[in-house]
């Protein structure tokens, strides 16, 4: 698999590799320090970074976004934002916590992205606008399409963070008034993992950074390019409440004695049943609480087209006891955007008899895996 | 002959800026703000279902998670005439408090503090004396020399691994930097214990909203039921889990953040005189209601304005009165179909989009013409500051105690007279103030609601008009609150059970707007006149300057169409936000 790390060379190999001496690199190491703005005593340093490895670069765009993912993965709690910049990875440009702005920032990014071309996770967050030339959305004079074209180009793989990136968002919404298209709809030569969520839980994003930090290797991905070990499972099959639904216990209004008890909130709206996501299992931040825990009914948040899919507190067409083995490969083909798209994701689920779908969506999966070890 | 530089993106902030400044013998003689992101939020919210329009605009932005669904769902019962229960009331302030408090601290670490820490310093710092240093003006525990040895060895292996991340390029061993060693320590060890601290106190919103970004409202209350006898709500567990958490803010904020801002403030005095908006005018809608908040008098956050830097006399404002806000699209790439030389009341307001900038790629913004996606609000025509700094001059300027005490406290303990509050400086400094008075509060409203329930009253939310149909055919409301950034308030108009036209103006609109028809500046602009810059190719001053304010981008362009009226009809080039 391209996206292996483990035998990631140092700098210095490289540079002797290539037929350079080690005075060479010693006089790269100081142009290195030059540029980085450092004292010349501390070139010795610099040396000693060369010859260890390198921690994972990592290229972090924002596009048409509210921020919301960049927040969710500073609460990340294991493990903390701190220890996977200062230890796991070199977050070499986010525009909302790197020090340098403008051209400093644009220069330090295009320097990361040509150090480590062929060897960089590249991050997305937000929207891409295609209307009118891409004008939506300009950074330093530029637009996005220009700007990830470029940025995708040198990476081993995207991350499509939030369900702006990976599906399109709330920009894409009706009447989706700028073009707004996620990041696959762009990039189409390259392993993209989608981490959707309205943010993603902060747990989750440093989770599959994680991943491949650790183990040198992409997660295993579902047909829709999620990892299976955060969207495997439907927020329904992993609610606590779930008794209460199999009981036929509802809530029917907000702080009714019915809601003060905890039954289910699918009358109210809740979009558990068709929404895969690891809220119910893992819960949020930190598994303090996730929507339902905490009164309010799941709007879909990590689905596509989940906001026209609204109103969010009327309730989806009756979609009675779906067994926890649908799992997302299983169904997920099918576009949950409507109430009509739940109703056929209900018959699709519980209609087996449709297995030359459901064979094609698992035909598909495995092809968009051999791709990503390819 | 002025020398115009471009700072595009500026970052650690929230969205995308632009500003581009004219510096003449080392100063900035004139400056202009742009952003150029558009999503179209207030368009794709129209034909919405009015209680679900909270969840579409609180992704205005994710820095400000809770602001616009508060604003959002106030604005709904305005419209709709509902009386939420005293539960719901106290609940929302705390939500409210518990943002405002991460996001200061957030802010003053993770968005400004490198404007004026040295990173690299920190390698030459002597742990022993940043721990004399760190006990001398806090009792907080983590202070020992071995403390910040290990944090001194952090940043030396970072520094050593030759890849500097979010460090590379930023402005170490620049002249404007003048902290000792030892307090770039203090304050890099705090960076980090500041991030694991922010995403501690954000657990109030999972607990009472379900996640954190993003949490869930609710129009007529909060979602989340109390019951002390069963296991479906607030529980005797939840709610101490809630009061923990505003008890390590309170120690978090008085032992951490309002130490280092003033150990940091001290060697940057200088920064008292610069970066005043000039006109000093400064507006609060006022928030944290003690009794309801239909009544203003009772909040903890006064309303008010303050004009001309005169702090004898507070006026009186009103966000339904069709003369007092107005905006206007003059300088913006918008035009009114009255003329663009009117502004017009947010009830009244029009938005036909017509963009006349450069197409991208561009190197400069014609700034001599219409430059900005950021309409231009104005008080009775006056140009306004929201913020932090504008409501701690509200509060001081009304006499009330706490923030005369507050304020007091800090000008002396700087030794620096009551005009510093009017710069860069006094905008960084108001923040920790006011966190340091949000941090009382909040564990007032804990109080409170513990006080309320314990007198039996367990409602959380009013349901009797959940229902479209006993609705009036045609409503409208205005929705307000005080953001971490300043005063926003959301209008909507209501038709048929659906959204018929929903408008926001927010904090940034108000501070980062561009010039109005008298050629008035707005504040980023004009706080940046006389701004030195030692260096222009790395013009640390102005982000000094511009992060004082806390910019958040996303919130402040608007795309708010005339009803009927499509996007796709409307030429556009290059702009970025809400």
């Amino acid at each position: 698999m391209s996206t292996k790390n483990a035998n990631r060379k140092t700098y210095y190999e490289s540079i002797i590799e290539s037929g350079y001496s080690r005075r060479d690199f010693m006089k790269f190491t100081t142009y290195m320090a030059a540029f980085m703005g450092l004292e010349s005593s501390m070139v010795g340093q610099v040396v000693k970074a060369m010859e260890t490895k390198k921690r994972i670069p990592v290229i972090w765009e924002h596009f048409q976004e509210c921020t919301g993912c960049s927040e969710s993965f500073i609460r990340s709690d294991h493990p903390l934002v701190a220890d996977l910049i200062f230890d796991h990875i070199s977050l070499d440009y986010t525009d909302t916590l790197m020090a340098a702005s403008g051209h400093n920032a644009e220069e330090a990014k295009q320097e990361s992205m040509k150090e480590n071309y062929g060897n960089y996770i590249l991050v997305v967050e937000g929207a891409i606008p295609m209307k009118d030339d891409g004008v939506y959305c300009t950074i330093a004079g530029r637009s996005a399409i220009d700007i990830l074209k470029e940025s995708a180009a040198g990476a081993t793989a995207i991350i499509t963070f939030g369900s702006c990136s990976a599906w399109g968002g709330i920009q894409a919404a009706y009447p989706n008034p700028t073009g707004s298209v996620p990041v696959d709809a762009i990039i189409k030569d390259k392993p993209i993992i989608r981490v959707p969520g309205c943010p993603p839980i902060g747990e989750v994003m440093t989770g599959v950074i994680m991943h491949y930090a650790t183990f040198g290797v992409l997660p295993e991905l579902d047909s829709l390019g999620r990892p299976k070990q955060f969207y495997a499972k439907r927020v329904h099959d992993s609610c606590y409440r779930r008794p209460y639904f199999d009981a036929g216990l509802f809530a029917e209004s907000f702080d009714s004695q019915e809601a003060k008890d905890g039954h289910c909130l699918y009358k109210l709206g809740c979009r558990g049943p068709v929404t895969y996501n690891a809220c119910g299992t893992m819960g949020w931040n930190n598994g303090v609480s996730f929507p339902i825990k905490s009164g309010y009914p799941c709007i879909g948040c990590s689905e596509p087209e989940f906001w026209d899919n609204s109103p969010f507190t009327e309730r989806l067409v009756n979609v009675p006891g779906m067994g926890i083995e649908a799992t997302a490969d299983k169904i997920g083909k099918i576009v949950v955007g409507t109430a009509v798209g739940a109703a056929v994701l209900h018959s699709v689920a519980t209609n087996i008899a449709k297995k030359k779908e459901l064979r094609e969506a698992e035909k598909s999966g495995e092809e968009n895996e051999k791709n990503i070890k390819a | 002959m002025a020398n115009r530089i471009v700072i595009d993106p500026i970052t650690r902030i929230e969205g995308h800026l632009r500003v581009e400044a004219d510096i003449k013998d080392g100063k900035v003689v004139n400056a202009y703000v742009a952003s150029t992101m558009v999503r179209g939020i207030e368009k794709i919210v129209e034909g919405r279902d009015p209680r679900d329009v909270w969840a579409f605009v609180q992704r205005t932005c994710g820095v400000c998670t809770t602001v616009h669904a508060i604003a959002s769902i106030r604005a709904v019962e305005n419209a709709l005439d509902i009386v939420i229960p005293p539960n719901a009331e106290i609940t929302r302030n705390i939500v409210t408090i518990a943002h405002a408090m991460q996001d200061h601290v957030v802010h003053f670490y993770h968005l400004h503090a490198l404007d004026w820490v040295d990173v690299t310093q920190v390698l030459n710092a002597d742990p022993k004396a940043t721990s004399e240093l760190a006990q001398s003006i806090s009792k907080w525990h983590n202070s020992s020399p071995g403390y910040f040895a290990d944090v001194k060895e952090r940043i030396k292996k970072f520094v050593e691994s030759g890849q500097l991340g979010i460090f590379a390029k930023g402005y170490w061993g620049h002249k404007a930097m003048k902290l000792p060693a030892e307090v770039n320590l203090l304050a890099v060890a705090h960076y980090l214990e500041a991030l694991e601290w922010q995403k501690e106190i954000v657990k109030v919103h999972t607990i009472l909203g379900g996640k954190n970004p993003h949490p869930h409202f609710l129009v007529g209350g909060m979602a989340s039921p109390i019951n002390l006898n069963g296991a479906g709500g607030l529980n005797m567990e939840r709610l101490a889990y809630v009061g923990q958490l505003l008890k390590d803010a309170h120690k978090f904020i008085n032992e951490v953040y309002v130490p280092d801002l003033l150990a940091i403030a001290s060697f940057y005095k200088d920064w008292g005189a610069i970066g005043d908006s000039k006109f000093n005018n400064y507006l609060s809608y006022g928030d944290l209601p003690t009794d309801h908040y239909r009544n203003p008098a009772s909040f903890k956050w006064p309303q008010g304005v303050i004009l001309n830097g005169d702090l004898s006399k507070v006026h009186p404002v009103d966000l339904e009165n069709t003369s007092e806000i107005q905006e206007f699209v003059n300088k913006s790439w918008y035009d009114y179909s009255g003329g663009n030389e009117n502004g017009l009341h947010p009830w009244e307001g029009e938005t036909n989009i017509n963009y006349t900038g450069p197409k991208p790629p561009f190197e400069n913004l014609d700034t001599e013409k219409e430059y900005s996606f950021v309409k231009t609000p104005r008080w009775h025509g006056k140009p306004m500051e929201v913020g932090p700094l504008s409501r701690m001059l509200v509060g001081y300027a009304s006499g009330i105690p706490e923030f005369k005490n507050v304020v007091d406290g800090a000008l002396k303990a700087l030794d620096v007279p009551v005009t510093a509050l009017f710069s860069t400086l006094g905008r960084t400094a108001a923040r920790g103030l006011e966190s340091k008075l949000l941090a009382d509060w909040g564990l007032e409203f804990y109080d409170k609601l513990i006080a309320n329930i314990k007198n039996g009253d367990t409602r959380m939310a009013n349901s009797e008009k959940w229902e479209p149909k006993t609705w009036p055919k045609d409503a409208k409301g205005v929705g307000y609150m005080e953001a971490p950034r300043g005063g926003l308030a959301h209008w909507i108009v209501i038709k048929d059970g659906k959204t018929d036209n929903y408008q926001m103006v927010v904090p940034t609109t108000w501070n980062a707007s561009p010039r109005d028809p008298k050629g008035q500046k707005s504040a980023y602009e004009s706080a940046l006149i006389g701004t030195p810059i030692e260096d222009p190719n790395n013009p640390v001053e102005i982000l000094r300057t511009i992060h004082s304010f806390d910019p958040c981008l996303a919130c402040a362009v608007h795309l708010y169409d005339v009803h009927g009226k499509h996007l796709s009809q409307i030429q556009i080039g290059g702009f970025c936000s809400i």
